[in-house]
């Protein structure tokens, strides 16, 4: 086993924990750190495929924008941060069978996949993933469409936040 | 090679060359060179840490004409010891209720996401932690970490005053980062790369020259996300006693403060990283790279310096007037210059240097001149819509 399969190991390891204590934690804001030392766990696994953009905008946008407004939200409406109530439903074993079905699928699907036991090989030296990703992105051959779609979606989102929150006087 | 063309590698290399020696695996050994590395860097930055407690109390006692520590040693220097001998040795609280863990953990996540800031600060053309090549928004990304820290302080002290604390200084950090991670991107449209190194290297002329205007809004921006005076609102000793550390006691206070410190030493140097050239002087930095990190640390610390000076000039702002100065003036106004910039960097791309740098200042000094005649005539509606007309014209005579 190779050093980098050993790190990766022990990262999964402290994300697939991490999520486990997010579900069965009481408390909310608990979960809300945990959720954030999963996310971190996940951007450690970006850094480890060499995405180091990805894996940055990863700690920015998730731990940095969406962690830190779950646990506004949770301080500014709970005034008890105890969850009391059962912590299952009786459609449990229903939600437990999909997941173990779609990862039974998933990994069946990988495993005929010609790459599944290789090892990755090592990035020429000089290649540049984020200018590759930044012309990807505004290239008319490649993702310029789905990119414009989704900038004109948030800001349709963003007006809308405006107009909710604002107050004719 | 020779060590004073390259004294990181060549002492890299000859560790790692002593350690193969012992029967120890090349792989093994070059990762605990690594670590030395990051230890090494860490322990310098905290003996730095230690004297800038000094430089910061003398600077503050000179600005308010009084003389400082002077009593411990020459001009004061073993002060900053005999204070963490006193940190040591005070009792460690931890107020009932506590949530321990998070409590325990918020003081060294803020020291962490200082620490970690240094990873990517080339210290001279061939020393640097990493060659990251999105420096820039790594930097964003450990801001993050900071913020979480702070949220954490605040929420675990079972305190109201650091709860109100905390939630004030999450809004100033948040609500600046819009405007900071703008301003990142002019020297990024400058270099067209997000490498510090490169962003340094590209620096012929100093991005303070083309871009005035964004050198400032960093700089505010920068202040904001440090929680300093004018933005020092999180700490507001005549509302909240001391913000979200209150509970703190000890070294575990120490650790903010210390953090504080080095986070605010960090900024001046990315401040002179991005706009004043880093470790570039006149060729100097070719001479040597232990030249090279002299001169960064010095602009570092004139950076520091500006910091500390608008620190102790200025009063404290309302958070109403913090979160409005921000999203209506500062952030608007990030966003025009960063169009302006790009659009001017893309029209004067092939004239003579001469008249690129004018076209850029120009440029900015038309920007600012109409965000603030905009703010003027703004502030001016608000004030007789609140006032009256007639009061607003007797004020100004």
């Amino acid at each position: 086993m190779t050093g980098a399969q050993i790190i990766f190991i022990v990262v999964a390891l402290y994300t697939l924990g991490s999520a486990l204590m997010v579900v069965t934690t009481r408390n909310l804001i608990h979960a809300a750190l945990w959720l954030v030392s999963t996310l971190f766990g996940v951007a450690v696994t970006y850094a480890l495929m060499n995405a180091n953009f990805i894996a940055v905008v990863q700690v920015v946008v998730y731990i940095g924008a969406i962690a830190i407004l779950f646990i506004f939200a949770v301080m500014l409406t709970r005034k008890d941060m105890r969850d009391s109530g059962p912590q299952m439903n009786k459609n449990w074993w229903l939600g437990a069978l999909v997941a173990v079905l779609v990862f039974a699928g998933l990994a069946f699907m990988l495993s005929g996949w010609s790459g599944f036991s290789k090892v990755a090989a090592d990035l020429p030296s000089g290649f540049d993933s984020v200018s590759l990703l930044g012309e990807a992105l505004v290239s008319p051959q490649a993702y310029v469409l789905p990119f414009e779609v989704a900038s004109v979606l948030l800001l349709a989102a963003l007006v809308g936040a405006v107009y909710v929150a604002f107050n004719r006087k | 090679m020779s060590f004073w063309n390259d004294p990181l590698k060549v002492a890299a290399d000859w560790l790692e060359g002593v350690f193969m020696g012992w029967g120890m695996d090349s792989v093994f050994a070059h990762v605990l060179v690594a670590f030395l590395g990051v230890f090494l860097l860490i322990a310098l930055l905290m003996v730095l840490d230690i004297f800038l407690v000094w430089i910061e109390r003398k600077v503050v006692a000179r600005f308010q004409d009084r003389l400082g520590p002077n009593r411990v040693g020459p001009y004061g220097l073993i002060q900053p010891f005999a204070d963490i001998i006193k940190l040591i040795i005070k009792e460690d609280t931890t107020p009932g209720n506590a949530d321990k863990v998070v409590y325990n953990l918020a003081p060294i996540l803020s020291m962490m996401s200082v620490l970690i800031l240094w990873a990517i600060v080339p210290l001279a053309p061939v020393m640097l932690g990493t060659d990251l090549n999105v420096g820039v928004l790594f930097l964003i990304a450990a801001g993050a970490i900071g913020t979480l820290s702070i949220i954490m302080a605040g929420w675990s002290s079972n305190n109201k005053f650091a709860l109100i604390g905390g939630f004030r200084q999450v809004a100033v950090m948040v609500s600046f980062e819009v405007p900071m991670l703008t301003m990142l991107l002019i020297p990024v449209i400058f270099s067209g790369s997000m490498n510090m190194n490169a962003i340094i290297q590209d620096q012929d002329i100093w991005y303070f020259l083309i871009s005035p205007l964004g050198a400032l809004i960093f700089l505010i921006a920068a202040i904001a996300e440090l929680g300093r005076a004018p933005f020092d609102l999180a700490e507001g000793e005549s509302e909240l006693v001391s913000g979200f550390n209150i509970e703190y006691s000890g070294m575990k206070f120490g650790m903010f403060y210390a953090g504080e410190l080095l986070h605010a030493f960090t900024f001046g140097g990315f401040w002179s990283i991005l706009f004043f050239g880093g470790y570039r002087f006149f060729g100097l930095e070719q001479v040597s790279p232990f030249l090279a990190i002299l001169i960064l640390i010095i602009k570092a610390m004139l950076g520091y310096w500006v910091i500390m000076w608008v620190k102790y000039t200025m009063m404290r702002i309302r958070i109403d007037q913090m979160l409005s100065f921000n999203w209506k003036f500062l952030t608007p106004l990030s966003f025009v210059l960063l169009l302006v910039t790009a659009l001017m960097n893309a029209l004067l791309a092939s004239a003579p240097t001469w008249l690129y740098i004018v076209g850029m200042i120009l440029a900015n000094v038309v920007t600012g001149w109409a965000a603030l005649e905009i703010a003027r005539s703004a502030t001016r509606q608000e004030r007789e819509r609140v006032e009256g007309p007639k009061q607003a014209a007797e004020v100004s005579h």
